[in-house]
């Protein structure tokens, strides 16, 4: 190792991109830590309170790219107050005082506000790229600040997010000399935006291979932009709605069968099945297809629509397709690898709806999946063991039962089996999500065959402190543990204290740790931060040690407590 | 339960919950807000945890009080939640369902008439969903020759053509939509 010069070596480390293996050469010895350090471009920060911005600054001063997530993932189902965190603005203010090049900011559950995004944007001259994945806290000022001055922007990119909208003059933003436009995704935006800038945008733009519409956007001003930019690989619609007699329905469909790249479709925010005929010349090359926000969409035209698509790799589609309608995926889409059939109807009586009849299928015909998020109605454990043995491929394997503790819906046994068929037979599994009538059981099978098993979610399972013990002895390469209302106290929580240093994080909420417990854990490792979440409707939250604590996150870090938590928020 | 020779006025109050439930369980299960299924807080006392399955698969007899009060649950991002929501009862106010029977027909259809911009597409729609054909309307003779033709009932229960009146008054006052043999139409200002 030390008879190559520092140039070999970097000209080595830049063909490993990989963080994780970016991390492993660093730990080698002292010269190749300073080497990796100089030569970093990306850093990816999974939890943005385990470093400190000046820290990151010092470590990586070749820095480009920065990836990072805010709150916890539970947050995107409303289990974490607004305010709890996560800012952007100390990162945007330390970078912009470094010599930091930045040009890539990727952000995930993240608040985000105006300020720090006009400081982004005139910050960093070689700025390219902006993604923005469910953050809140900017409007489309902050938006207009970044088109106006990043004069190089290739990549704007915002995937549900909640955005306050001004109704927009953001887009006539960009500068009639901003050509360098490559990705552009602003479905997420609620309000009116200017079609003409739009399409101007569109024309100057030679380099534009991925554009998402919002729903103001409507069919003839996705005609016109489709004229202009057939080279376009990833599309999003807006408004999918028209006159299927009309012209301009006509001029549509030609301007379709012009766009010969197109592998990916999205959108149909609103959509009119008669009008889905025109897609069909591109359904034969789409990888990925995504009709969740599509609820119009279902039957016959949904149906007809899948079996066009033969090559699709990744499908997202509401549960209104029905087990059906799943069979009609399962024949079609034989290089399918990834799905997500999500409810269309949360709350509802269980009308539309899937079953484990829809999920056999699918395992039956697309046995290269690999992905599934699924919410369903019932499920079986005959149907999970037959899934097992169909799919062994499964490396995120999410069930969501819509009531969550429904037992196996023929036998009414737990659905403990099943999910033990799921976690035995896919050996490569690094992401798992419960639900259903579960006992301990379960979790004595995770902790024994997950073995690759990273990120585990659990709502409403287990008997005892046992359950938890399982997973936390079992699984060597658990990251992530997020737990809701399962019966796991202060046993299982101090039990190996020491295995959360080896953790990105744990969420506990209403289980039956106590404030006390909490405490003994956070006293015996410093190198955790343990909050306390009290929401703020809660009556006044006695100090009393053999309170139960309502939501526990806990968090490795090596800045200790953060200075920004709120109120409500209580870091022991 | 021996009835009372008094007053028995348990047996004849007016109450919330399924006959031979009683007050106490239907306030029991109304209690905690915070965990709305299973209602732990009663159940686990340290160590004897077996409780806590049978308290939920008790749970299971009884219907779980209403589910939509479990926060976060079920996991979808609120941004999708948000978007899926509101569209849905748009869609239901907005929609306008009118029932379609054909005479001959074994059984009805349903359909959108918010879907429709105007009579062309309708009786398209309807060519296409029953099989027929029916001829050009003119308001002199309606659907002269043809072997069916459209009618509705009105919001005052009366039978009319289709394609009488201006297209946002016929789908404000269709309730639903009856395709008659040409033969029975006469009298509606059809000439066969």
């Amino acid at each position: 190792m030390n008879y190559f010069p520092d140039e070999v070596l970097e000209h080595v480390f830049d063909f490993i991109s990989s963080h994780k293996d970016r991390n492993s050469v660093s730990l080698v010895c002292k010269s190749w830590y300073k080497i990796e350090r100089f030569s970093r471009q990306r850093v990816f920060i999974g939890n943005c309170y385990s470093i400190s911005p000046d820290r990151l600054i010092a470590r990586f001063p070749g820095l480009k790219s920065l990836t990072l997530k805010g709150k916890p993932h539970f947050a995107d189902f409303n289990l974490v107050p607004h305010d709890w965190g996560g800012f952007l603005d100390p990162w945007i203010r330390a970078l912009a005082k470094s010599r930091i090049g930045l040009e890539e900011l990727r952000l995930k559950r993240m608040v985000v506000s105006d300020e720090s995004l006009e400081l982004l944007s005139k910050s960093f001259l070689n700025f390219k790229s902006l993604v923005l994945v469910s953050c809140e806290g900017f409007t489309t000022d902050g938006i207009a600040a970044i088109a106006a001055n990043c004069r190089f922007l290739r990549e704007l990119d915002l995937q549900e997010n909640e955005v306050d909208d001004h109704r927009g003059h953001w887009l006539s933003c960009f500068p009639e000399s901003c050509t360098s436009l490559v990705s552009l995704n602003f479905a997420c935006l609620k309000g009116e935006i200017n079609l003409g800038a739009l399409e101007r945008l569109v024309v100057r733009s030679p380099n534009l291979k991925s554009l998402r519409l919002n729903r103001a956007v409507p069919l003839d001003t996705l005609q016109k932009i489709l004229m202009r930019a057939p080279q376009v690989v990833d599309l999003g619609t807006g408004s999918y709605v028209h006159d299927p007699s009309s012209e301009v329905y006509n001029k549509l469909k030609s301007a379709f069968q012009r766009c010969k790249s197109i592998r990916s479709l999205s959108g149909f925010l609103e959509v009119a099945p008669r009008c889905m005929s025109a897609i069909y010349p591109i359904c034969t090359n789409l990888t990925f297809l995504n009709l969740s926000y599509a609820p119009g969409l279902h039957g016959n035209e949904l149906t007809k629509l899948i079996q066009h698509c033969r090559k699709l790799q990744r499908l997202w589609i509401l549960d209104c397709i029905g087990d059906k309608g799943l069979g009609v995926v399962a024949s079609t889409c034989k290089e399918l690898q990834e799905l997500r059939v999500f409810p269309s109807d949360p709350y509802g009586a269980g009308n539309a709806a899937v079953t484990e009849e829809g999920l056999v299928l699918i395992s039956a015909g697309c046995t290269k999946l690999n992905s599934l998020l699924y919410f369903c109605q019932q499920m079986t454990n005959a149907a999970l063991i037959t899934v097992a043995k169909n799919c062994p491929n499964f490396i995120r394997f999410r069930l969501c039962i819509l009531d969550p503790i429904k037992p196996d819906a023929v036998t009414n046994q737990p659905l403990d089996e099943g999910f033990g068929a799921i976690v035995q037979s896919c050996k490569g599994l690094k992401r798992l999500s419960l639900s259903g009538l579960l006992t301990d059981q379960v979790f004595l099978y995770i902790g024994m065959y997950a073995e690759q098993l990273e990120m585990l979610s659990i709502a409403f399972a287990g008997d005892s402190d046992k359950g938890m013990l399982y997973v936390l002895n079992g699984c060597k390469k658990l990251r992530k543990l997020e737990i809701r209302d399962c019966p796991f106290g202060n046993a299982a929580l101090l039990e190996d204290v020491g295995k959360y240093e080896t953790m990105r994080s744990l969420w506990m909420s209403s289980c039956e740790v106590t404030l006390g417990g909490c405490k003994t854990l956070a006293e015996k490792m410093p190198s955790l931060s343990v909050e306390i979440i009290n929401d703020t409707d809660q009556m006044e939250f006695s100090l009393d040690d053999r309170q139960k604590v309502e939501k526990m996150y806990l968090y490795r870090t090596l800045v200790g407590h953060r200075e920004d938590a709120p109120e409500f928020v209580w870091i022991l | 339960m021996a009835f009372e020779k008094d007053l028995n006025l348990d047996a004849t109050a007016l109450r919330l919950g399924l006959p031979g439930t009683s007050e106490e369980q239907t306030s029991a299960s109304g209690k905690s807000n915070k965990r709305a299924l299973p209602d732990m807080n009663e159940e686990s006392v340290s160590g004897d945890n077996s409780n806590v399955a049978d308290a939920r698969k008790c749970d299971q007899e009884t219907a779980p009080p209403s589910k939509a009060q479990v926060v976060g649950w079920p996991p979808i991002r609120s941004y999708r939640k948000n978007c899926l929501q509101p569209k849905k009862t748009e869609a239901e106010a907005a929609g306008i369902y009118v029932k379609v029977s054909m005479d001959g027909a074994p059984y009805l259809r349903k359909i959108d008439l918010k879907v429709y911009k105007g009579y062309p597409e309708l009786l398209k729609a309807l060519e296409d969903m029953f099989k027929f054909k029916v001829g050009e309307y003119s308001e002199r003779e309606g659907y002269n020759g043809s072997e069916f033709v459209p009618t509705y009932e009105d919001k005052d229960g009366d039978w009319m053509l289709v394609g009488d009146v201006p297209w946002e008054m016929f789908t404000n006052s269709c309730k639903r939509l009856r395709i008659m043999k040409g033969s029975e139409a006469r009298g509606l200002g059809c000439v066969v």
